[in-house]
């Protein structure tokens, strides 16, 4: 249970960096998610607090104790990894029990603590089972009890449910945050699963290219993004570019939208918050003009693209409740319309 | 089509199996000129318990093989375990540079350590014998090891540092353990390598000292006798049991 502090770090390969000069403070009992694309540096940012990564410059601490130079074994970490990692030779309670079997706890100890921790992630009565007699799920519980028996001061997972199915990997992420809680450890994950993110996290950090673009909580990323990337990484957005007016922004054809702060030259709209009418009539607040060139009926919802002269090629994406049942028709002519407040401005 | 197959396979065993069985035979065979009919008698045996360079030469063989698979079995798991998880200048041609002596001749290999050894004043004797062979089997116990490697990614090993195991820790109670059914497939390669080796020891062997092969050989040449049929069944028997032991707990190529 610690505070990991992130100063800026910075990783080199030759010319590309990993990592471009990172700061960032997980706080003690902090849940928290890593989200970005493939060789965004996420990667790299939790091996280097894991110690496999020793970073060209800046500073790591575990409260406030500088541990770069601290080799992996001796970091009091807890680390989940995406194959599991599991010790194909050892028995599962072998497995659980080899963190403390490593640093000389007696045979006793050890054999109830690891009982205590398969008790925890529910799977007693495996103690003799080897990992490849174990389904998927039950492998990651055991990596997860494996990590947690030292009581390390941070738990690092790296894509944790990545290797298990849809239903699994919900089942699982409930489960994961309980554990979570119950130890109030601070755990750190990476992953690309937006929803994954969202739903796990008390704090995202959005990761591109080795630089952090957003550090929020979930919902904050989510409704006020701070760049395109952020709102586009995180869910679905519609984008807006202009030149900044001072009602807003005025769009390629004149059309100005009103946006709830003064606009530095971009602003997304999320599919969720438009409305759609039939017929090019003036609606409340921002409105746009277009034709409807796809709809996809998902019974909860119904999903409009609409083509509008002023994005050209990218559609205009709508998610609309379905209230009525009723469904506008492929090429109908219609107005979108969204509130002002709803217009966030982003940097490009 | 299928009648075809089993005479084929049938043929192979004949092939591959008779010869051995018929000198196993004749190693309990009365007579010394492989005389029918098949009398039954341990006096090759008995004559083997009294020949002493015979005897002396497989003592030199079988001590000499185990030292040689050790040895190599050490050397070539460390190299392994620097391929497969270092990156260090050249690697790439020294891994290149393994396959070569594999491929070079014995007479070859052999001619040309006799003169180095020669030139070094390292001489012949058992010990030159013994370099020899750990030279010779160091590319396969690597080859074998690495295989092994191939498929054991360095996670293993991160999740026990991460989990406070010291990097001799992780060594001994991950990497070898995990290891271990390619580096005993490597010892025995290592071991049949230097127990057959019949050019490298006949051209290192000083006079006086010999290896079984080379033992063997000088034998023949001066007129068989049965005595090398019954130290060949032995021989045979013994790495046959080895070899099944070995099958039974290991299935080729799989985990385990």
């Amino acid at each position: 249970m610690s505070r990991v502090d992130i100063q800026h770090v910075t990783k080199r390969y030759g010319t590309f960096a990993a990592l471009d000069n990172v700061s960032i403070t997980f706080n003690d009992g902090e849940f928290f998610g890593l989200l970005g694309p493939s060789g965004s540096g996420k990667t790299t940012l939790l091996r280097s607090i894991a110690g496999f990564i020793i970073p060209d410059e800046g500073t790591i601490s575990f409260d406030g104790e500088q541990v770069e130079s601290v080799p992996v074994h001796r970091r009091a970490i807890g680390m989940v990894f995406q194959s599991y990692a599991l010790f194909p030779h050892l028995t599962i309670a072998e497995n659980i029990g080899f963190g403390l079997d490593v640093r000389g706890v007696a045979r006793e100890d050890i054999k109830k603590r690891a009982a205590e921790m398969l008790a925890m992630v529910r799977l007693s009565g495996l103690e003799g089972r080897y990992p490849r007699q174990l389904s998927g799920g039950q492998q990651q519980r055991v990596a997860l009890a494996r990590a947690l028996i030292t009581r390390p001061k941070v738990l690092l997972l790296d894509e944790p449910l990545g290797a298990l199915d849809r239903r699994l990997r919900q089942e699982m992420q409930v489960e994961l945050k309980d554990i979570q809680r119950e130890t109030g450890i601070t755990a750190i994950f990476v992953t690309h699963d937006q929803e994954e993110a969202l739903t796990l996290s008390d704090r995202i950090a959005i990761i591109d290219q080795g630089r952090l673009i957003q550090v929020d909580a979930p919902q904050t990323v989510y409704e006020r993004p701070a760049t395109v990337f952020a709102a586009n990484f995180l869910g679905d957005a519609n984008v807006f570019r202009g030149t900044p007016v001072a009602e807003g922004l005025k769009l390629a054809d004149g059309t100005v939208i009103a946006t709830l702060k003064p606009s530095t030259g971009a602003a997304i709209v999320r599919p969720e918050k438009l409305r759609v009418a039939g017929g090019h009539k003036k609606a409340q607040g921002n409105s746009i003009e277009g034709e409807i060139i796809q709809a996809i009926y998902s019974g909860a919802s119904v999903t409009y693209r609409i083509r509008t002269k002023v994005l050209g090629d990218t559609p205009l994406l709508a998610f609309i409740q379905n209230q009525t049942g009723e469904v506008l028709a492929t090429g109908a002519l219609v107005t979108a319309s969204w509130d002002p407040e709803q217009t966030i401005p982003v940097d490009a | 089509m299928e009648r075809t197959a089993k005479l084929y396979l049938g043929a192979v065993l004949v092939f591959l199996y008779l010869p051995i069985v018929v000198m196993i035979a004749m190693a309990f065979n009365r007579s010394a000129l492989y005389e029918m009919p098949f009398t039954f008698d341990l006096v090759w045996f008995k004559a083997l318990a009294q020949n002493d360079r015979l005897l002396q030469a497989s003592w030199n063989s079988i001590w000499i093989a185990c030292v040689n698979a050790a040895i190599a079995t050490t050397l070539g798991t460390l190299a392994a375990y620097a391929f497969a998880r270092y990156d260090f200048r050249a690697k790439r041609l020294l891994q290149i540079l393994l396959f070569p002596p594999i491929t070079i001749p014995w007479l070859i290999i052999g001619t040309s350590m006799l003169i180095f050894f020669f030139w070094t004043g390292i001489g012949r004797g058992l010990h030159a014998i013994l370099l020899g062979h750990v030279a010779l089997s160091l590319p396969y116990v690597i080859v074998v090891v690495s295989a092994r490697f191939a498929n054991f990614g360095p996670q293993l090993e991160e999740a026990a540092a991460s989990l406070g195991a010291t990097p001799w820790q992780t060594f001994w109670r991950i990497t070898v353990p995990v290891l271990l059914p390619g580096i005993i497939a490597a010892g025995l390669f290592a071991f049949a390598v230097s127990f057959d080796q019949f050019v490298i020891s006949y051209f290192l062997a000083p006079p006086g000292t010999s290896t079984l092969p080379v033992e063997i050989y000088t034998s023949i040449r001066k007129g068989f006798t049965p005595e090398i049929n019954a130290i060949s069944s032995i021989i045979i028997l013994f790495s046959m049991g080895l070899m099944l032991i070995v099958a039974r707990n290991y299935k080729f190529g799989g985990d385990n």
